[in-house]
Formats: C-alpha cells, structure tokens, sequence
C-alpha cells in the first residue's frame, strides 16, 4: 500500500474522486495541504482574494456542469467567512464540498488562535459534515463528502480536518475505497409505483393542466425529459427563478417565471389549473403567496427527491419521492398510445384562456430618450449574446429583470441565488462558470449595490485572465429596497441611497480590466458590442439606469397567486 | 398533540447535536430526550417527545429523517406502545408523619426508597409521565420536594413491531 502524508491523501483522494479545480485561500492550518498542492498538477488551485467568493465560485462551477464544486480554507476566519457561501449553496441544493483547516487536534476546545468550531458553525446550512481524527480516514471521509454531495437532494459538505493530521512529516497507508455504501444514507430515485399510476390517472383526466418546473429539474438533467413530457401533453409549462433554463424561456407553451415576480400568465395559468404537476419545486413563500389562497381548483401532484420538501408548504394530493428524471420516464411509460390529438383538443379551451392574459404583455414597460430603463438593458445583453450566454446575477431588482428578460433556451445557464438571496454572489459565481466553461461568455448581471460585496475578486480575475463581462445595472440605489420603500414605506428612503459610489470605471482599470460607462440610451447598442469584441479581457459595464424604475408584475402580500400589481397604478 | 418520536442513529460524535440543532432550528420543541447506545453499539436509540399537529409531525420525522446519520425514524404514538420514565426523587421527611406518609405514598405507587438518611429519603419510580406527576403531586403535600432527576422518557412499540437496523 502507498504511505504518504495526510496532506498528500487529501490532494490525491480529492483526485482520486474527480477534482480538478479547487478554490481557496491558504492559512496557518492548511499550509501542509498547501505544500502538498504545489507538488502536482493535477488539482487547479484557484487563489481567491475573500473565502466567501471562493465558495460562490465553486458554486458557480457546480451550477454550470453539475460537478461537485471544492472549496479549501483555513480554520478560524478562513473558515466562517465561508458560510455565506455554503448556506447559498445549501438553500439552493447545490453540490459542494468545504475542505476546512482546524488547530491540531490538541489544541481543539482551547480557544486556540483562530480556532472556531468549524462543524458546529455550519451544522445548520450543511447536507452532512466530518471532523477527521486519524490521517488514514481522510480518503474515505473524502470520497463519502462527495458522494452525499452529489446524490439525492444535493448540498454542501464540509471536511474539517486538524492540523497535526495532515503533516507532511507523518506518513501513513493511503486506501481510497473503491465505492461508498452507508446503510443510514439511501436516497430515494425511484418512485412508488402506485403512486406514479394516481399520479399520471390525474393528469390524464385534467383539462386544465400545468407544470410547474423548479431547480430538481435541473439538478436531475431533466430538461429533456420535461420538455418531451410537456410537448405529449401539451401543458402549459411555468418554471422557478430556479428552474429557468430546465424548460426553454422562448418554447410556446412557456408561460414564464411564476411566483412573486412572475408573469401575469403564469400565475394566472397556476391559480387556475385543475392540476398542478410540480417536478423539483418546492413551493417556496416566493412563490405561493398566501397559501390559504394557493390555487383553489388544483388537485397538486408533486414529485420531489426530498420527501421533506413534500406537504412542507402546501398539501400534495400525489406526494411522488423520487428523482425528476427517473420520475418522468416512469411517468412515460403509461403513455404508450397515447392520443395527442385527442389531448390537444382537450386542452383547446385553456390555451384560449391563457392566450387572453398572455394578450396583456405584462412584461411591457415605458422607454424613454433620455434614460435608460434596466429591462432594456437586459434585453440588449440578450440580443448581443444571441441568447447564448452563462448569465450569472447577484440580488435585487436587476436578478429580476434577468429572469424576466433574458429567456433561458438551456438548462444550467442563469445562475443566480434564488433561496437564500445572497448579494455579492454574481461575481465570484460568473467566475466559477468561466474556469468550467473557458471559451464560453460568461455574464454577471449586477447592480451597484451587489458588485461591492464581492468587488475584490476582480484581482483574482486579472491574475487568472477570466474575461468576464460584468454588466452593472447602475441606479445609484439599492433598487429592490428602495422599491419596497415606495410601494410600503411611503417613499421613505431609509439607507437605500448609495451616496458615494466609486468611479466604477477607474475602479475596473485600477484593477487593470477595461471599465466602459453608459449613460445615455443611444450609447448602450456601441458600448455592448465594444464589450463583447473584447474576447480575452474583461469589461465592467458600468450603465446609469432610471432611478425609479419598480420591477413589476409583483404579488401583493397576503393575496392569491394571481393578485398582483402590474404597474405603479394598475392591478389585477 | 403530545408525540414521542424515536430515532435510531449512528453512534457517532456530532450526531446527536444535528438532532438536537434541528428542533431549535425548525422551530420544533423538545419536552423530553434520552438518548444510549443500543445492544449493537454502533448505533444509538433516541427518543424524543414533543409537541405538535399532524403537520408538525410529519415534518419533525421526514427532517430527522433527512439527516444522513439517521437509519429510522418512528412515531411510537401511531401504534399501541409501552412509554416509560424514570425518576428519582429527594424528599425532606422532618416529622415521623412524614416519614410514615411518604413510606405509604411510595408503597402505593410501587416506588422504592433507595436511600435512607436522618433527614431524608431518596425514591425511585418508575412509569408513564403522568404517573410520575402523580406521585410528585402526592407525596409533596407531606414532605417537601428537595430535587427530582427524571430520564425523559423512552418507549417501544407493542407485538411485533420493532426499531431495528
């Protein structure tokens, strides 16, 4: 058997498992780690400037390939700057593993310098944690991260591991275990038999169908499947801020975004259905609104990994415990003959109707010469990029005029914080997708508010030429606050004025990238396309938008599904 | 709705605060908990009794059962069970009367005196809960209560029913 040191069996079982990237910030508890990554080529570091965007990088790498995303920091600060990061990625279950330094095993519960206890501190935000205590279970507490990970509703995982157990002076044997098996950890892929036969027995009676598509569709590489499901039935199809992309932005039976923000036609569609076929959503308060008045007519069959996800919010009349895309195959099967003319006729009536509150274009708003508006900045971003690009977005009123106006034609390409809201996110997460994807265009959509929570990694950007475009929609407020001042508050602008913003554009040269601003509408066309010429470099668009501009359709509190706001003076 | 929930999980370090962590975080209460290794002693037995409707419940379960150091989890007040707790009480007995009563009290209730001492007695007692509020209930109007120590309760399913890997 191989002996080598902890340090080595951390950098090798962490190849050993797949990894090729690995972000992170060195520090006293992790140099023996550290010295072990410079003795190979294997594993790509990445050299963060702040560990939080080192865990939103490697969530943005797992968010654009599925690949389980790694992140390596020191014990103490190291350590708790990250949970932002992992209670992100844990409240939009995505794949990550935590590797954390930890004093020597000694010194723990000492108040030893910069301890912390790493486990505890992240204990609620995290799928599971280890704390090794022998060097010889560091490639099977490896390998088990990973897995739980990676399988059944994903998370992050978080290996703390002491210093004395990975010092590159003690070597011992190194056995990575062929396969993991873990008699309290069995995820559930299939569904029930019987309860797939109710289900589709429902769907096949309903005449005013919907399906309502969230982020397990996109974590089970359904997207396929579902738009092959959808098009037998001729469903109206209505997706989460986290499912965009699972279902094509720009397919006909695509009603749009549901939910808080969502289009007219699509809660609409919802609160009306007869039948409501959730695939890896999880009726979230973002999007039900009040639940005592959550789609009345709807019998609801809801297929979900995690049968805690399940009757959480609202009561599934079919609870379906399984992955989405073994789910829908399951599904397909009792569909042998089926008659899609038949069904077509069926559904004529509700396509009728939601052709009506389509024919309302909620989605319209004014322009004006002098200003810009943000939605027309989106919409500009989405002709220069022909549609084709990662979008990645930080939090606020400029994540929602992504969603609504930049149309997701594939899965795995908007990449946004959706559960926990996280700002500061956009940045370091375009960057995780342009270290998976080098030759692709790899976009943040962000706000001036947003951009200065993570605004040191454009150092990291330079050093690794990441040639990202950062398009900062510029209102000189914190947008989405401020809205909420106007529409709640009276006007009263407590602490949502940005009184002194830097020079964004000198900020972007200083950093040694190349800063364009925008101010006028007729200026925005020339600049876009200076900003997507430049290939290899990256550009902060730093674009001045109308202050005043409110994000709408928006749900009012307390209502239905469908009771929204559609302007300043107009609601349903 | 009083429940007692019963948990079988790895014998491992940290797994018990992840349960304990998941009550305050969800917002669940806790009335009682006692928690040992079982007779294979990789594994340890929990029980939990709480409060809540059927809704809460269901969520308290599916949530533990999420946990990835848990093999199962079972309402025991779903089906006929056996619950009980474990108590040991201090009585200050200053009067022979009190001595007297608290000797017939414990009698009655089929406790024990285990420990004897001028000033006082030690009692154990064994039961549902609300026997062992009875008996506190009882005996403190002849002697005074100095400290009571109770094991949270613990149960096990009638017949053939069975917590096991």
């Amino acid at each position: 058997m191989e002996m080598m040191s902890g340090a080595a069996m951390v950098v090798r079982a962490l190849k050993d498992v797949g990894v090729t990237h690995v972000f992170g910030y060195p520090g006293g508890a992790v140099l023996d780690i550290y010295d072990a990554l410079f003795a190979q080529d294997d594993v790509k570091h990445i050299l963060v400037r702040h560990e939080q965007a080192a865990a939103h990088m490697a969530d943005g790498y797992a968010r654009s390939t599925g690949q389980t995303g790694t992140v390596l920091v020191t014990s103490g600060p190291g350590a708790t700057n990250t949970l932002t990061g992992i209670a992100t990625a844990y409240m939009d279950s995505i794949p990550m593993v935590i590797l954390s330094g930890q004093v020597p095993s000694q010194h723990i519960g000492e108040d030893a310098f910069q301890e912390t206890d790493m486990v505890g501190c992240s204990r609620p935000i995290v799928k599971h944690s280890f704390l090794v205590k022998r060097a010889v279970d560091i490639p099977e507490a490896i390998a088990k991260a990973y897995y739980i990970a990676n399988t059944g509703r994903p998370g992050p995982v978080v290996i703390d591991l002491p210093k004395d157990i990975v010092n590159i002076n003690d070597v011992h044997p190194y056995h990575f275990p062929e396969s993991v098996r873990m008699r309290s950890y069995n995820p559930t892929v299939r569904g029930h038999g019987k309860q797939i036969k109710k289900a589709v027995e429902q769907i096949k009676e309903s005449s005013r169908p919907v399906i309502y598509v969230g982020g397990g569709a996109i974590a089970s590489n359904a997207s396929s499947l579902v738009t092959e499901f959808a098009e037998m039935l001729n469903a109206p199809v209505t997706t989460t801020l986290m499912g965009l992309g699972a279902f094509s932005g720009t397919h006909e039976q695509f009603v749009g975004m549901l939910g808080m923000h969502g289009t007219l036609e699509a809660n609409k569609t919802m609160h009306n259905a007869d039948c409501i076929i959730a695939l890896g959503a999880r009726f979230d308060d973002r999007v039900t609104n009040n639940v005592e008045k959550f789609c009345p007519h709807a019998s609801i069959i809801h297929v979900d990994i995690d049968p805690a996800s399940i009757s959480k919010t609202v009561h599934a009349h079919i609870p379906v415990v399984g992955s989405v895309d073994t789910v829908l195959e399951q599904f397909n099967e009792h569909f042998d003959g089926f008659d899609r003319a038949a069904q077509k006729a069926k559904l004529s009536d509700w396509w009728k109707q939601i052709k009506q509150w389509r024919e309302r274009q909620c989605l319209t708003y004014q322009r004006s010469d002098e200003q810009l508006k943000p939605q027309q900045v989106v919409e500009a971003v989405y002709k220069h990029t022909q549609g084709d690009a990662f979008v990645s977005s930080d939090v606020g009123q400029h994540q929602m005029f992504a969603a609504l106006y930049y149309p997701f034609a594939k899965p795995r390409r908007w990449i946004n914080s959706g559960g926990l809201g996280t700002m500061g996110f956009g940045l370091p997460a375009a960057m995780g997708v342009q270290i998976a994807h080098p030759d692709a265009v790899s976009v943040c959509i962000t706000g001036d508010g947003s951009i200065q929570m993570n605004i040191q990694e454009l150092s990291t950007c330079l050093q690794y030429g990441l040639p990202i475009k950062i398009i900062s929609i510029n209102n000189q407020a914190l947008g989405m606050v401020r809205q909420w001042q106007d529409m709640i508050y009276k006007g009263r602008h407590s602490h949502s004025y940005m009184e002194s913003l830097p020079d964004f554009v000198k900020l972007a040269e200083a950093y040694g990238h190349i800063g364009i601003r925008v101010d006028k509408p007729e200026e925005l066309d020339d600049a876009l396309a200076r900003c997507f010429a430049a290939k290899d470099r990256l550009v902060f668009m730093d674009i001045r938008v109308d202050q005043n501009e409110h994000v709408y359709p928006m749900q009012i509190k307390f209502g239905a599904m469908d009771d929204m706001r559609l302007s300043k003076t107009e609601r349903t | 709705m009083r429940r007692i929930i019963s948990v079988l999980m790895e014998n491992q370090p940290g797994a018990l605060s992840r349960i304990v962590g998941l009550f305050s975080q969800r917002g669940y209460n806790v009335e009682t908990l006692c928690v040992a290794p079982i007779d294979d002693g990789t594994l340890s037995r929990l029980t939990i009794t709480t409060f809540g409707d059927d809704k809460v419940i269901e969520q308290i379960t599916k949530q533990i059962n999420k946990l990835v150091d848990v093999l199962k989890v079972v309402d025991l007040t779903d089906g006929a069970h056996v619950e009980r707790e474990l108590m040991l009480i201090k009585l200050a007995t200053r009067t022979e009367f009190a001595r007297e009563e608290v000797k017939r009290t414990v009698d009655i209730f089929r406790a024990q005196i285990i420990d004897v001492h001028s000033k006082n007695y030690s009692v154990q007692i064994v039961g549902p809960s609300d026997k062992l509020d009875a008996f506190i209930a009882a005996v403190s109007e002849v002697a005074e209560v100095v400290e009571t120590s109770r094991s949270g309760v613990c149960g096990i399913a009638r017949g053939t029913v069975s917590l096991r890997p």
